[in-house]
């Protein structure tokens, strides 16, 4: 209103109207400036707080239990192989099992299968306390040598892994150095069981991070031998146990796609895995586990996630009913100001 | 050239019985010239000689700039860095260089120049418009006598001490001058000193006889002044002309101060005493500060609490690694964990901060003027929201500076129609105003001619109608007086013939007017005679008349009355009065108090209408009686003792008695528009307003009823120093002795206040009406009240009153009570005020608000802010003032919850990797997190939220106190914030990691790795402090939803293109998102459920918060949702009481601009 009046003199006088209104004759932006933008502007009252509240309780259990579900169709069979590979007499010292090079790393494991497990069943193996997050460690490669080879040079970031004898390593860095080297073979009953390696990591990788002729060259000559040697005629990009490695874990504890075990195991079937326990975890105390597990449509078998979900839901609707039983015991007046003043002076 | 002839027979001294006429006592000279504090030496129009260019004062150069050319780059980086994020930005910086630094180095020093930069080039061009202005006035012309023994020009820059120089009509005068000679033939001359104490009113200066020569002899004026040295104190000044061997003392009637004008007056004489700034005027300035908000100063602090936190954590990251890795390779974990960045947006937007919005708001635009409000100082705009205590200028601040006659009591009958503001008000809040009666006043007042310092009105009176009322005969003796009695100076405009007037005062300009107005045109003075063009009341025909002039005199501060004697043409002397009531009831005669009853029931009417009345009286004089008298008082004139002018003050009492009432005058000092309305506002939002004026003490008080500040009921503690002891003390000259004994006396006054107000408070803590008090202190009593000693009890007695007034208080106290109300209370001060003598102020408040509309820029230049209208300060404050800090305050808060929610994950997953130093995230979006998915939000609320309307905000004042007590940023909000935010964090992170422990997370049977689980948390932090913002802010428009949810998608499209870019520069990021995680409904499943979860502890807390301990703002926006509930049906009145729809709103403001626009070509 008083807007209104303040013009009213203005059309007598007639001054230099307002230079900016002129030029801004849309409408918005005279809202714009004048803050009187048409707004929503919500209020958190009882009843929306409580129908807040109870919807997302109503909605998050449903959901904790679809996905805890799913989670309970992946099965899975997990093996710790890294103590029970270990002959007795070296079970004191295992160090000195892994280091000497004479012993056979031979070790046998028969693995129980207790539900039906569908093909493709994954095989992974899982390395724990294991900081491939490390920040040295991490840092410690080359994506250009392992895109271009040879010819890029600029390996710093590969230190100590960098040269060996004089000659750049490819692939360089101690990530690549200390790839893992035990190696599984799977058998039911008797007959082998058909493990496809092929298509284990992401295809993104394969095709754009390593180089298709890209060799490795002078790997694992030094003095210190870290995992695994890598065939020097297969260019890296088609070595894909190697490209796995490569791509770093996020926690201390993580699991590696081995292969798939492309037949469907039965219930009281015996899985035999043969394997070669060269990889040492232990001068780090690690541990290695071996494990088999389907997939359901939300992947591996984790109850984490919808157990969080009724959790959550259920808290939800908690906080709900206590906030509505506060609200019939103790109502406030609506918009009632008279007492505020108190508590805002004093 | 007309200017130079000497005006003669023009002897205006002869008008002042006090002021002029006092004879100069040889032996009363200045005893402590000499002594220290009083050595200064100025030798008369001899500044080449050997001994004044051994004195070797300071030039007439003068600068007020903050930096040279020299200091700029030190000086101006010095005060940059007093901001600790500046700081701290540039420690982390340095660490950046360091090959550890998880950071590049550009990244965190881009900015920080960037910051620095804007700023040192803002105060650069700040300081160089200073200096543009210093160097106009350095150069400016004046005539100064040079060698060859002409009047040569030179620069005001190059005047020494001891020039004589010649000061013509309306020019500034360049120093501080003694004043030898004028125009007039007895030397004095009129100054305006409106850019010292922003009083408009004439005031007079008058030479020393002995100097009031020709020209001609000025040019051999050898004389040496002795006096004080350069000090701040604008009404005093101390010293001895030596001349021929004699001595004659000198005061400050004979200073003509720099920056004061020359008015009335065709030129004068005077010889420079102190140059440059060694000027009163430059003393009294100040260095112009650098204002920092409160809200910015507690940053610092905030600033600190992160650093240290930051510290804290990386030595404990530091610790960490160190034991881990004590058997591995040996890694001296140094700092390179930067997880809190106080975030580089508050830097970058800082400058940008919505000042746009009180620039273009429309309801501060003063059209009359075309003024809008203008943001001066961007970064106080927060402070606006706090301010605890309005310290304003009364003239031209509160006050238009005109002084309008309205009413009139006549022989007990009250004339005058028209309403002051305050009726206005007054009747306004009553309700008793109905619109219709508020159109009639509109039409009338429009309907006379708008006449400066006329706004009367009555329909008995004007055009000649009174002289048929059945009093014309006292009504034309009343209006005779206004005509005579005043040392008004006509001023005829040869063109037009039109008559407009000098006077001392305004309100004396008011009477002149009034009574030329209603017929009795005064026209012509001289030296005996006052000419008057009168409507005979017998024939009503327009006839000449001139009264001859015996004797003035003037008014005083003790006297409070004036009176001139004059013989009118029918040749009787009239002695003609005027004064206030309290001196002049008592000196009626008896057959003179005919109208007493009414008359005084008037003035009292007209002082609660904030009014200043004058009582009106006159008696005949037998010649007999007033020869006796004349004798008398021209002996008490001539007389040299040091009781002349109690004698003098004796002898006019004689002849002022046994008056005969007329009747009594009312002027109104008129108020700015929608002052007393505003005040009310401000006060019932809790603010404190203290008034500090230059005006006298009778003046102040009126405009403080004038304005509401001090009401009828009111308790008034006065503290003065107008006791006959120390008047006596001050004329034995002893200065000690009188500083001693006003000391003693202020701090007596000021203990009896406070045991009053104690008093008050104890026994009517039960009493619902409890006694306010107003508070009012002089100038003088000031100086002492502004003690080291006294300060604390005067703000303490101060503080317990409800307003305060300070008058007659010089621009440095002005200053000096600013900054004792700010540091002594530590709350946050506005100065308001229009003109130079509140520059000191504006500076020294947390806030400076020039008033743009009156005369000068000095005020507006030194401000913060400036409006056009003191009305405006409502809506700068309760709605401007209040959004900002509200904005301001949630924005901070936000700002750290968000870097602590995104810092945080960060160390957690330090924990995981081993204390390593490798973020969770790929550098890129770390890098991006506050320029790109988080920034834009913040703006949308730092630039546009509300919490209520405008409306609501001006409805219900006392939601302003949310600022004052700062309860938006208090510790426990800042800390809560800090603390959702770690919540957050954890809940995130360990949500996030254990959902995907190390099983395969897609059917594929892929397993998560670092690349993912970076994107999956990264997203879950995006999305959690985007909604945490949602539900944060109370004021949705397509702005903030296209800037929240934008951001969001902004992130999402990034993961695309950069995830798209060759894997040599995406690293980590290379195709995470299309091809990996997007696929992957696990990963969707996490993200709801990490951001539904992470803002449940604050959602949870507000509801609660809001049920059953909200906050003002929380009610009201429920009231308003009620209210609008209840006026859903009945939506019509909704638009009348208030808010008008938007849609009409808008094509209202369209309409009219449209006509004004058409209006403007015709």
């Amino acid at each position: 209103m008083m807007e209104v009046e303040g013009s009213n003199t203005s059309m007598n006088r007639a001054p230099p109207q307002s230079s900016f209104l002129r030029s801004s004759r849309s409408k918005a932006l005279y809202q714009f400036k004048q803050q009187k933008l048409p707004a929503c502007k919500p209020v958190l009252t009882p009843t929306s707080v409580i129908t807040v509240f109870m919807l997302m309780g109503f909605v998050f259990i449903p959901i904790g239990f679809v996905t805890l579900r799913a989670s309970r169709d992946a099965i899975e069979i997990v093996d710790r192989y890294d103590v029970e590979c270990v002959p007795e007499e070296y079970r004191t010292n295992k160090l000195s099992y892994i280091t000497d090079s004479t012993i056979s790393k031979n070790c046998t494991r028969y693995l129980k299968v207790q539900k039906h497990m569908k093909a493709p069943v994954f095989i992974y193996y899982q390395l724990d306390n294991y900081y491939q997050n490390h920040r040295r460690y991490v840092k410690s490669r080359s994506d250009q040598q392992l895109l271009h080879g040879r010819e890029y040079s600029h390996t710093s970031a590969c230190e100590p892994e960098e040269s060996s004898n004089g000659l750049p390593i490819v692939p360089c860095g101690l990530i690549a150095w200390s790839m893992f080297n035990d190696t599984f073979t799977f058998a039911r009953e008797s007959t082998k069981l058909k493990v496809s390696r092929n298509n284990i990591a992401w295809k993104s990788d394969r095709e754009h991070k390593f180089g298709k002729d890209v060799y490795p060259f002078n790997f694992q000559n030094g003095s210190l031998i870290g995992g695994a040697k890598l065939d020097p005629k297969v260019p890296l990009s088609d070595q894909e146990d190697f490209i796995v490695w490569m791509r770093a874990a996020a926690l201390l504890s993580f699991r590696k796609l081995y292969g798939r075990i492309e037949e469907d195991l039965e219930p009281g079937n015996v899985v035999v895995v043969n394997l070669m326990n060269n990889y040492n975890t232990y001068s780090f105390s690690g541990q290695k586990k071996l494990i088999l597990s389907t997939s359901s449509w939300l992947g591996g078998r984790n109850d984490f996630l919808g157990i969080t979900y009724i959790v959550v839901g259920a808290s939800s609707i908690i906080i709900s009913i206590i906030f509505m039983l506060l609200h019939l015991k103790n109502p406030r007046p609506y918009g009632d100001n008279s007492w505020n003043k108190k508590s805002l002076s004093s | 050239m007309a200017g130079e002839r000497r005006n003669k027979g023009m002897r205006l001294s002869k008008l002042y019985s006090f002021k002029c006429l006092k004879p100069f006592s040889k032996e009363d000279h200045h005893p402590q010239i000499g002594s220290k504090g009083y050595s200064r030496v100025v030798f008369c129009n001899d500044p080449d000689n050997p001994e004044a260019l051994q004195l070797n004062y300071r030039g007439n150069y003068v600068s007020t700039t903050k930096y040279t050319a020299a200091n700029f780059i030190p000086k101006s980086l010095f005060e940059q860095f007093r901001r600790v994020a500046n700081i701290y930005f540039l420690v982390v910086a340095f660490v950046s260089f360091s090959p550890l630094a998880p950071y590049t180095a550009p990244s965190v020093l881009a900015p920080l120049l960037f910051v620095i930069g804007a700023t040192m080039v803002k105060e650069g061009v700040e300081d160089l418009r200073r200096r543009r202005q210093d160097i106009e006035a350095n150069n400016r012309r004046v005539l100064v006598f040079g060698k060859n023994g002409e009047f040569v020009e030179t620069k005001w820059k190059n005047l020494r001490v001891g020039d004589v120089v010649k000061v013509h009509k309306d020019e500034y005068f360049p120093a501080d001058l003694l004043l030898l000679s004028s125009s007039y033939e007895d030397g004095v001359c009129y100054v305006e000193t409106m850019n010292l104490d922003g009083e408009t009113n004439l005031k007079l200066k008058h030479a020393l006889e002995i100097t009031s020569v020709e020209e001609e002899s000025i040019k051999n004026f050898r004389g040496v002044i002795k006096c004080e040295d350069p000090n701040e104190h604008l009404y005093s000044f101390v010293g001895t002309l030596h001349y021929q061997g004699q001595q004659y003392p000198l005061s400050p009637q004979q200073m003509l101060l720099r920056d004061s004008k020359l008015r009335n007056t065709d030129y004068i004489h005077g010889v420079v005493v102190f140059t440059g700034h060694d000027t009163k005027v430059m003393q009294n300035a100040t260095d112009p500060p650098s204002k920092r908000s409160k809200i910015e100063r507690k940053m610092d602090k905030i600033v600190y609490v992160l650093f240290s936190i930051l510290i804290v954590i990386a030595f404990t990251g530091s610790v960490f690694f160190g034991i881990i890795t004590r058997r591995d390779i040996t890694d001296d974990g140094k700092l390179r964990r930067w997880y809190l960045r106080p975030d580089r947006t508050t830097v970058f937007y800082d400058p940008k901060r919505p000042s746009i919005f009180i620039n273009q708001d429309q309801e501060m635009y003063h059209e009359e003027t075309d003024r809008p409000a203008r943001a001066r100082t961007s970064n106080l705009n927060e402070e606006l929201g706090q301010v605890d205590t309005i310290l304003s200028d009364k003239t031209g601040t509160l006050t238009c500076n005109s002084m309008e006659f309205v009413k009139c009591s006549i022989a007990g009958t009250a004339y005058g129609r028209g309403m002051t503001e305050v009726e206005v008000a007054l009747r306004k809040k009553k309700g008793m105003m109905t619109p219709q009666e508020e159109a009639d006043d509109e039409i009338k007042a429009n309907s006379t001619k708008s006449v400066k310092g006329f706004n009367f009105w009555d329909e008995r009176i004007v055009n000649g109608e009174w002289i048929n009322q059945p009093n014309a005969e006292l009504i034309q003796k009343f209006f005779r007086v206004l005509a005579i009695c005043h040392t008004a100076i006509p001023d005829v405009d040869s063109d037009t013939g039109e008559i407009s007037y000098e006077a001392e005062s305004p309100d004396e300009a008011a009477f002149v007017i009034a009574s030329r107005e209603l017929g009795f045109e005064f026209f012509a003075r001289s030296q005996t005679n006052i000419s008057l063009h009168e409507i005979d009341h017998m024939t009503g025909e327009k006839v000449d008349r001139v009264y001859e002039l015996l004797h003035v005199l003037e008014f005083s501060s003790s006297r409070k009355r004036m009176s001139v004697i004059v013989r009118n043409p029918e040749n009787r002397i009239l002695l003609l009065s005027k004064g206030a009531d309290s001196v002049m009831f008592e000196r009626l005669a008896k057959h003179g108090r005919q109208f007493e009853r009414e008359t005084k029931e008037h003035i009292k009417r007209y002082a609660e209408a904030g009014l200043r009345t004058l009582v009106i009286t006159y008696r005949e004089v037998e010649e007999e009686e007033y020869r006796i008298w004349e004798e008398e008082f021209l002996n008490a004139k001539t007389l040299v003792t040091e009781d002349r002018d109690a004698l003098i003050d004796a002898a006019a009492d004689k002849i002022e008695k046994d008056l005969i009432l007329l009747g009594s005058t009312a002027v109104e000092d008129k108020l700015q528009k929608g002052v007393p309305d505003c005040i009310e506002k401000l006060s019932q939002a809790g603010v404190k307003i203290w008034v500090l004026t230059g005006d006298k003490t009778e003046t102040a008080i009126n405009i403080g009823y004038a304005c509401s500040l001090l009401r009828e009921g009111m308790k008034k503690i006065l503290i003065t120093l107008d006791s006959p002891e120390i008047e006596t003390l001050e004329k034995q000259g002893d200065k000690d002795a009188v500083a001693k004994a006003s000391f003693q006396s202020i701090k007596k006054q000021l203990r009896e206040g406070m045991s009053q107000t104690a008093a008050a408070t104890t026994n009517d803590s039960a009493n619902e009406n409890e006694q306010m008090f107003g508070l009012v202190i002089d100038g003088k009593s000031l100086t002492f009240a502004l003690d080291k000693k006294l300060e604390k009890e005067f703000l303490e007695l101060a503080s317990r009153c409800s307003s305060v007034i300070c008058c007659r208080s010089s621009p440095k106290q002005k200053a000096l009570v600013t900054r004792l109300v700010k540091s002594g209370t530590g709350r946050t001060t506005l100065a308001i005020g229009d003109g130079a003598n509140d520059v000191g102020m504006l500076q020294e408040a947390d806030i400076g608000v020039g008033i743009s509309g009156a005369e000068g820029m000095q005020a507006v230049m030194a401000s913060d802010f400036a409006i056009a209208q003191f009305r405006f300060l409502e809506r700068l404050l309760l709605v401007h003032g209040h959004w900002c800090y509200r904005r301001i305050a949630m924005m901070i808060c936000y700002f750290f919850y968000k870097n602590l929610a995104f810092g945080f994950t960060l160390f957690w997953y330090e924990a995981y990797a081993s204390f390593s130093g490798k973020p969770a995230y790929n550098d890129w979006y770390m890098s991006c997190y506050n320029v790109f998915f988080t920034s834009l939000p913040v703006i949308a609320l730092g630039v546009f939220d509300q919490d209520v309307s405008a409306r609501l905000c001006l409805k219900y004042p006392l939601l302003y106190q949310e600022g004052v007590q700062n309860v938006l940023f208090s510790w426990e909000r800042i800390l809560g914030w800090m603390l959702n935010g770690i919540i957050s964090s954890m809940i995130i992170f360990f949500l996030t990691i254990n959902t995907r422990a190390s099983q395969a997370f897609r059917k594929d049977g892929q397993v998560v790795d670092y690349s993912v689980l970076g994107v999956t948390m990264y997203s879950s932090v995006v999305w959690t402090v985007n909604c945490q913002m949602a539900i944060s802010i109370n004021y949705f428009t397509w702005i903030q939803h296209c800037f929240l949810w934008g951001s969001i998608g902004v992130w999402y499209l990034f993961l695309v293109i950069y995830g798209s870019l060759p894997p040599t520069f995406s690293t980590t990021a290379y195709q995470v998102f299309v091809e990996t995680s997007a696929p992957s409904p696990i990963c969707w499943l996490t993200l709801v459920l990490v951001t539904f979860s992470a803002l449940l502890p604050y959602f949870a807390y507000r509801a609660f918060q809001i049920k059953f301990r909200p906050m003002y703002h929380d009610i009201i926006v429920e009231q308003r949702r009620t209210e609008r509930f209840e006026n859903g049906t009945t939506r019509a009145t909704s638009a009348v009481s208030g808010e008008l729809p938007m849609q009409v709103e808008f094509t209202l403001h369209h309409l009219k601009a449209n006509l004004s626009r058409r209006d403007s070509w015709n």
